[in-house]
C-alpha cells in the first residue's frame, strides 16, 4: 500500500486542508483529512467585540456567500432584543442574499468543472458571476465581502439604477444556464464522471447531519425557506428540487450539482417577485446599544452549502459571552472519508467538488 | 410536534432524578434542560429511539466556559415530528471534565467532540478517535476557556 500526500495547497481543493491517503494501485483505501489551516480563532474574537463590530469577521467565514453568513447572525439578534425590522429591509436583504446563492452555485459550477478538467463552462459561470458581483458593488460598494446587513435591517437603501440592473440580468441568466445543459448537464462525458459516483444514501445524509442541497440531492424534501420559513419567504412562489434517478442514482453527485442548477432557475423567480411586491418605507430600524438580555439563542438559515447555525449566549452587555457557529461544510467533511472507500483518485477530486465544501467556515 | 413543556414531562416521567426544571433566561431566549452527567448518554438515546420523539438530527454541539464550570450543550432536532429541544450538561470539574461520548448515536458527534475536546479539553468517554481537530497537535492549552491568555 502506498501513501500519498495531498494538500494543502493545491489548485483543486476547496481551500487549505491536508488529504493523507493509503492506495492500492489507483484505488483509495483510507482518507484521513486534516484541518485548521485556515483557523483564524473566530469565536474567541468574537467574545471580545460589540455585536455590530463582529459582522466583518461573518462575511469571511465563507467568503463565497457572505450575505447568506450574515442574514443567521442578524436575525439572531434581532430575535434577542425582539426588534421588528422594517418591511423594505427584508426585501432587500432576499434580493441580496438569492443573488448571493446564484453567485455561490455559479461559483460551485465553475470549480466544479474544472476539477474534471472542462475549462469552458469554468470561465463561462465565472463570467456570469462577474454580474452578480458589479450589481453587488453598484449596492454596497464591495465585490466579495459586504458587511451590508446590519443588525436593525440593511446598511443602505436599494441604489438607484440597480434594480433596473438586476431586472435585466435575471431573464438572461435563465436563457444562459440552457447553455450549461449542454456542456454539462447532458454532456455524455460529465455524466460518465459524475452520475452513480459519491452515493450518499439518505440514512447517511441524516446521520452526519448534512443539509441543504446535498440533502435534497439524497431525495430528502426539506428547505428552511419552504419548512420553517423566516423573513419573508412566505410570501413568495418558489419549488424545492430534490434529486431524481434520471440520470445516475439518488444521491450521487450528478444530482448534487444538478439540484444546484435547478436552485438558481429558482432563485432568479424569487428575485422578480421581490422586485414587484417590494414595498415604499424605511430600510433601518436605529438601535442605539446593542445590549441583548441575559439569554442564549440557536438560529438557522438555508445557506447556498446548507444551513448555517448561529448560536449567541448573551450576558446582558454589548459583547456576546459565546457565539459558535455551526457551519454546513463540517458536516460535509465529516462525511467525506467514508464515501471516499474503495474509490478511484480521480473520483476523490469530484466527490470533493460535488459536495461544495468551503474550508474557510470550517476552520473558522 | 411537541412544544417544550409536553417533552420536559416525557423525559421528567422517565428519568426523573436526572433532569432539572425547565429554563428560560428571558422572554426572547430559547428553553433549555439541564440534565445531569452520568445519564446523559441514556437521555440523549432516549430522545433518539423514541418513535414520539425521534430526534434523529444533532444539529449542534457546543462548549461553553461558565467561569465555575464548563458546559455542552446539544441541539437536537427531529425531521419526522418537526420539534426540537435543547439539553445541557454541567461539568464540575475543570481540571478534568469528562463525558460520555454520543458518537453512536449521531455520526457527526465524531468531529463535534473532537472540536470541543480541541478548544476546551474535555474528554469524551469511548470516543473512537480523541485528538486535536482544528490546531496543531503539539498546541498546548485549550483556548476557548475564559482563563487562557495567547501568552
Amino acid at each position: 500500500m502506498n501513501e500519498i500526500q495531498i494538500g494543502p495547497y493545491h489548485p483543486h481543493l476547496p481551500g487549505l486542508f491536508h488529504l493523507s491517503i493509503k492506495m492500492e494501485g489507483e484505488i483509495c483505501k483510507k482518507i484521513s483529512p486534516t484541518l485548521g489551516f485556515q483557523h483564524r480563532s473566530f469565536e474567541k474574537i468574537a467574545e471580545q467585540l460589540p455585536y455590530p463590530s463582529i459582522l466583518p469577521y461573518i462575511d469571511r467565514l465563507d467568503y463565497l456567500s457572505s450575505m447568506n453568513n450574515e442574514l443567521p447572525y442578524v436575525m439572531a439578534v434581532e430575535k434577542l432584543l425582539d426588534l421588528q425590522i422594517p418591511k423594505r429591509a427584508e426585501y432587500i436583504r432576499v434580493i441580496m442574499v438569492e443573488l448571493n446563492r446564484i453567485a455561490s452555485h455559479l461559483f460551485f459550477i465553475s470549480y466544479l468543472s474544472k476539477v474534471l478538467g472542462s475549462h469552458i463552462p469554468e470561465q463561462i459561470a465565472l463570467n456570469d458571476r462577474e454580474t452578480i458581483l458589479d450589481i453587488f458593488e453598484m449596492a454596497c460598494g464591495s465585490r466579495l465581502l459586504y458587511n451590508a446587513l446590519w443588525i436593525g435591517g440593511v446598511w443602505k437603501d436599494l441604489t438607484p439604477g440597480i434594480e433596473e440592473k438586476i431586472r435585466d440580468f435575471c431573464p438572461a441568466l435563465s436563457t444562459r444556464m440552457d447553455d450549461f445543459d449542454t456542456l454539462l448537464t447532458h454532456n455524455p462525458v460529465f455524466i460518465d464522471r459524475t452520475a452513480h459516483i459519491g452515493v450518499l444514501n439518505l440514512e447517511t445524509t441524516l446521520s452526519y447531519g448534512i443539509t441543504g442541497p446535498n440533502l435534497r440531492a439524497s431525495g430528502k424534501n426539506w428547505d428552511l425557506r419552504k419548512n420553517m420559513p423566516y423573513s419573508i419567504y412566505p410570501e413568495l412562489d418558489f419549488s424545492i428540487p430534490l434529486g431524481t434517478n434520471e440520470v445516475g442514482s439518488i444521491g450521487d453527485s450528478w444530482n448534487r450539482y444538478h439540484v444546484r442548477v435547478q436552485e438558481i432557475q429558482e432563485s432568479l423567480k424569487m428575485i422578480q417577485q421581490c422586485l414587484e411586491k417590494i414595498p415604499e418605507g424605511p430600510f433601518y430600524q436605529k438601535i442605539d446599544s446593542i445590549k441583548p438580555p441575559s439569554g442564549e439563542i440557536f438560529l438557522k438559515t438555508e445557506n447556498p452549502r446548507g444551513e448555517l447555525g448561529f448560536y449567541v449566549v448573551s450576558d446582558g452587555t454589548t459583547k456576546p459571552y459565546r457565539l459558535k457557529v455551526m457551519p454546513p461544510s463540517l458536516s460535509a467533511i465529516n462525511c467525506f472519508p467514508s464515501l471516499c472507500q474503495d474509490v478511484s483518485l480521480s473520483d476523490v477530486f469530484t466527490i470533493i467538488a460535488s459536495l461544495d465544501i468551503n474550508m474557510s467556515e470550517v476552520d473558522r | 410536534m411537541m412544544d417544550q413543556h409536553l417533552l420536559y414531562e416525557k423525559l421528567e416521567s422517565k428519568f426523573a432524578d436526572s433532569i432539572f426544571p425547565l429554563k428560560t433566561l428571558s422572554k426572547t431566549s430559547d428553553t433549555t434542560i439541564e440534565v445531569s452527567v452520568e445519564k446523559v448518554l441514556a437521555i440523549l438515546k432516549f430522545l433518539k429511539e423514541n418513535s414520539d420523539l425521534h430526534f434523529d438530527h444533532l444539529v449542534c454541539m457546543s462548549g461553553i466556559d461558565k467561569k465555575d464550570h464548563l458546559e455542552v450543550v446539544y441541539h437536537l432536532f427531529s425531521y419526522q415530528h418537526n420539534h426540537q429541544v435543547i439539553i445541557k450538561v454541567n461539568l464540575q470539574d475543570k481540571n478534568n471534565p469528562k463525558l460520555d461520548s454520543v458518537c453512536d448515536l449521531w455520526k457527526n458527534a465524531n468531529g463535534l467532540e473532537r472540536e470541543i475536546y480541541d478548544f476546551f479539553g474535555i474528554q469524551f468517554k469511548n470516543h473512537p478517535d480523541l485528538r486535536r481537530m482544528f490546531l496543531p497537535p503539539d498546541f498546548v492549552g485549550h483556548p476557548l476557556r475564559k482563563d487562557w491568555s495567547p501568552s
